[in-house]
């Protein structure tokens, strides 16, 4: 289990986390505007989501749908009734003064995701899933004095979904987030690019003596915005927790925002505290009613989830739990994994993808969509070393040339002529000089030195370039050892 | 030639239609009566240029035999509730004094489609919040029927106190209201004119500027009970902007007065008959029971218990509502805007330049009704007597057809009167209006009878949930049986 260690004793965690998914729809939640990003600043705007005069919001039953799919993607449970509420408060960039949400009524209810970290795999429990509008956005740096507001944001679909307080350190909340990603992104329902904020975490974070039942108040840190922040976040407000206890203080529940820059979470100012919400259910807007009949359409129609496709990597393709899950982090490494698979060793195939490919990825910070190398050559480069046509070392080489030249690897082994040696009469000969050359090292062999024979092994790859298969070395270095 | 301005809009478009009269002829003779009635102030804007050429285009429709129907070419006024593309719309608030809506209610725009003639946009108290139109900013409207020294010193009512003292001067032939808590029936009682709030759900509040949505409802408000019928037929419908309108075909409810209402039930409401009803007014209800007996309808005495709370209950909803719809005026966008050092306090300097008193008063008591500590206390707890109510006006007509009521506790009362007069005791010229509008169900609102110091009084119908084709076929009995005579003193001079 995960602790910190403190001047008193050891220290746990409990962790909760609020995302805010964008939903991946053309329209907006309550109005017809565009929801696409990265518009110019208020170009995506209705009379709706500006809030004037008159002006009624109407759900998008796209919204809806891709909040149920959700639903499922988190094994939870799909409400049939469900409604809005207004939660008010002022702000500029929010036109309405209120924002439409889900308090007491959210279209999902309980339901978990199964998180594997190098401690196993746990379930971590899912609160709700509520569906709310996003509010604009303010630019208070542009301009001396003012503040500058951008409403295409205004009114795009959000899924809240909100955990227990069920994880217990940076890691499980990390792939807590991982997860949640990969489901959404295998759904289709939200792109979760947290770089673009289309995906947001607020962290729940308090902290108690190990052996301890009850919980100790918990800080809301705001706005944590990738899965390695989220990790910093925890670990940093948990230590500032803990020493305030170690030194006598006490916490109190709070909201606080992340620095990533300074590395420290700091107090939001007591006015941002200090609203009273006011929620009462949103008399413009129906309750959604949702048939059994509807939902099942939705359940019958969803893509293959990524708990299930870890699954079945696990138990068709042989794979380890934790293989299993990095590969179906997101649909694209999925389908790739799946595409380069086809006719070869699943398993070798995961370890190219995870190893050479993934390094040359991050190298030059390309997406798995953008690899210059097909999956489809990937796994044939599998297969040329499964046949024997090239070994590993030169599978490598092959690799670095299919990255710069996006050729397939069949190519560029028969231009660059690496296919491998398999002809024993070739072999023979090349060893036959080899030995003649080093009679000195043959005798000190055939007086026992073994080792040695590791010396020739090298002397022969070197002498073939690397094409000879190395199994095939040994073999007829014996054979023509006991023939000297 | 006929007096155009003391017309029916069913006999004016029946003159129209036999090309008696034309569009643009009706029109100028009710701009004309608007110059002479600018002492009532009934209307905000005037809007003469668009009516005369909402009036020709009219004209030349029904020249090429292509008339859009009875409504083509009958000038109306629209409260200033209603936003009009293009036209200033203020909900008379300073708030929104300079506030031209890009776009068009769709109510209006119904109306428009059916070929009638915008006047102008006629006064209402600000924000619909009020019964008197005493707190519209642009001053007060006059009710056109004067006291017995022959002055306008009586209110017309509110909120739709401008639509119902234009309809009764002539100042258009009808006009739209809207009605929240009795803001159509209670000025139609007041001005001796017939009003009706339809159904919630019946028409779209789309474009309205909203005050509490879950009882807001436009209506039609005219000079009799037909008028209101083809007017209703207009602008109800459901619209794909405002999921809270029922998607029911529209009934012809001009087609539903057939005179005959024998065998009809009619409950009388003894909650409604409280010791102290101003005796007027109870005359009045006796006259008009008596007439529907007469006219062979089986009148019922029935319970309404819950009415009782009805106006606390309202006062909370209404308020907690309109606490969150008027957060949207902040000064951030179209509104005025009053500069602060920071944020909260342009806020502040612009809601409280930009509101008027008793809005300021109705989003403090809504806010207050919301808070933490009290929302069950207050809200939940109203929205339970609500469901009580409503469930009261469904047991009532499982054995009756309709409600036979009055529509307000006291004919138009004094500006004087009113003005030394609480907010609260303000707040009880609702309470025969309010438990329909919490039950949703639709009210008709027409005159009866007169007051000893000949002041109109009107009883309101109340019918079943989309049931206004009977209440407009009692009503229409109701009318033609009380003889009531609609032109107030002031025209007949």
């Amino acid at each position: 289990m995960y602790t910190i260690q403190g001047k008193t004793g050891d220290w746990e965690l409990v962790i909760g986390l609020e995302v805010h998914c964008q939903i991946l729809s053309k329209a907006k939640v309550f109005s017809g505007a565009s929801a696409e990003f990265g518009a110019e600043q208020n170009t995506h705007v209705s009379f709706i989501d500006a809030g004037f005069p008159g002006m009624l919001p109407k759900v998008n039953e796209k919204c809806i749908e891709q909040c149920v799919k959700t639903g499922f993607g988190l094994n939870a449970k799909i409400n049939t009734f469900s409604r809005f509420d207004r939660k008010n408060y002022f702000y500029a960039d929010l036109p309405q003064g209120y924002q439409i949400s889900q308090l007491y009524y959210p279209i999902v209810g309980e339901g978990y995701i199964e998180v594997t970290t190098e401690e196993g795999t746990r379930r971590i429990g899912v609160e709700r899933l509520h569906l709310e509008q996003d509010a604009g956005k303010s630019i208070h740096d542009m301009v001396p004095g003012k503040s500058l507001i951008d409403l295409n944001r205004c009114g795009v679909g959000l899924m809240e979904i909100v955990s227990k307080p069920d994880m217990h350190s940076p890691a499980e909340a990390g792939e807590y987030l991982r997860q949640l990603r990969a489901i959404v992104r295998a759904l289709g329902t939200c792109d979760g690019n947290m770089d673009e904020g289309s995906m947001r975490c607020d962290v729940n974070v308090s902290v108690r003596k190990v052996g301890e039942t009850a919980l100790r108040p918990r800080a809301e840190v705001k706005n944590v915005n990738s899965v390695r922040f989220v990790m910093q976040a925890i670990e940093i407000e948990a230590q500032r927790q803990i020493d305030i206890y170690e030194n006598g203080g006490e916490c109190r529940q709070e909201t606080r925002l992340f620095d990533s820059v300074n590395l420290e979470t700091r107090p939001m100012r007591s006015k941002e505290n200090a609203n009273d919400y006011r929620y009462f259910p949103d008399p413009d807007l129906l309750p959604v009613i949702l048939t059994d009949e509807y939902i099942e359409n939705i359940r019958r129609n969803l893509p293959e989830l990524p708990e299930a496709k870890k699954k079945r990597y696990v138990e068709e393709l042989g794979l380890t739990p934790y293989d299993a899950s990095i590969l179906t982090a997101d649909v694209e490494t999925a389908t790739y994994f799946e595409t380069a698979i086809q006719g070869q060793d699943a398993k070798k195939v995961a370890n190219w993808v995870m190893g050479d490919l993934f390094a040359y990825l991050n190298k030059s910070a390309k997406t798995i969509a953008e690899s210059p190398i097909r999956a489809i050559d990937l796994g044939a480069l599998v297969g040329l070393i499964a046949d024997g046509t090239i070994s590993g070392k030169i599978a490598k080489e092959v690799f670095e040339i299919m990255a710069e030249t996006g050729k397939a690897p069949a190519v560029i082994v028969e231009e660059k002529g690496l296919k491998q040696v398999s002809d024993t009469g070739a072999i023979e000969a090349l060893i036959a000089d080899i030995l003649a050359a080093n009679m000195d090292k043959v005798a000190e062999i055939k007086a026992g030195k073994d080792k040695l024979k590791g010396w020739f092994v090298g002397q022969i790859m070197k002498a073939s370039q690397g094409k000879v298969n190395p199994a095939l070395a040994n073999q007829l270095l014996d054979k023509k050892l006991s023939e000297v | 030639m006929t007096d155009l301005v003391t017309l029916h809009i069913a006999e004016a478009a029946d003159l129209l239609n036999k090309k008696e009269i034309s569009a643009v002829e009706l029109t100028n003779a009710h701009l004309a009566e608007m110059e002479k009635g600018r002492i009532l102030n009934a209307y905000i804007t005037e809007t003469p240029e668009r009516a005369l050429a909402d009036a020709e285009a009219s004209d030349k429709r029904r020249a090429a035999g292509s008339a859009l129907g009875v409504l083509d070419g009958i000038p109306i006024a629209n409260k200033d509730l209603y936003c009009t593309a293009g036209v200033r719309t203020t909900a008379a608030s300073k708030m929104l004094a300079n506030f031209v809506p890009p776009y068009e209610s769709t109510v209006t725009q119904k109306l428009k489609d059916a070929g009638t003639v915008m006047l102008g946009k006629v006064n209402t108290d600000q924000f619909a919040m009020g019964g008197s139109t005493m707190t519209s900013y642009f001053g007060v409207t006059k009710n056109p029927w004067t006291d017995e020294q022959g002055a306008y010193s009586l209110v017309p009512g509110g909120s739709s106190g401008g639509s119902a003292a234009a309809v009764a001067a002539g100042l258009c032939m009808g006009a739209t209201g809207s009605d929240t808590g009795g803001s159509i029936r209670q000025p139609a009682s007041f001005c001796g004119v017939t009003g009706i709030k339809p159904t919630y759900g019946r028409c779209s509040r789309y474009g309205i500027v909203a005050f509490a949505s879950s009882l807001d409802q436009a209506g039609p408000m005219a000079r009799s009970v037909k008028d209101c019928a083809l007017l209703l037929g207009a602008m109800a419908g459901a619209d794909k902007w405002d999921s809270t309108v029922a998607e029911l075909p529209v009934p012809d409810f001009a087609a539903a007065l057939t005179g005959d209402i024998r065998g009809k039930k009619i409950g009388i409401p003894k909650e409604y008959r409280p010791a102290g009803l101003n005796e007027q007014v109870a005359k009045v209800w006796d006259k008009g029971i008596q007439l529907l007996r007469d006219a062979g309808a089986e009148i019922v005495d029935i319970s309404l218990p819950h009415t009782k709370y009805a106006l606390p209950v309202y006062y909370i909803i209404a308020c907690a509502e309109a606490s969150s719809n008027l957060s949207r005026y902040d000064g951030v966008r179209y509104t005025e805007r009053v500069p602060g050092a920071t944020l909260d306090e342009m806020y502040e300097n612009t809601r409280t330049d930009g509101f008027g008193s008793e809005v300021i008063r109705r989003i403090l008591l809504g806010t207050f009704v919301l808070s933490a500590g009290f929302y069950d206390a207050y809200y939940i707890r109203a929205q339970r007597v609500r469901r009580l109510i409503y469930d009261d006006f469904q047991k009532a007509f499982e054995t009756v057809d309709a409600i036979l009521a009055p529509a307000a506790p006291t004919p138009a009362l004094s500006y004087e009167a009113m003005k030394r007069m609480s907010p609260v005791d303000t707040y009880l010229g609702d309470v025969f209006t309010t438990p329909s509008s919490l039950a949703g169900a639709p009210a008709l609102s027409l005159p009866v009878g007169l007051s000893d110091t000949g002041l109109p009084i009107g009883l309101q119908i109340i019918g079943k949930h989309f049931d206004e084709s009977t209440v407009l076929q009692i009503g229409d009995v109701l009318e033609k049986a009380a003889g009531f005579d609609l032109t107030p003193r002031r025209v007949k001079g």
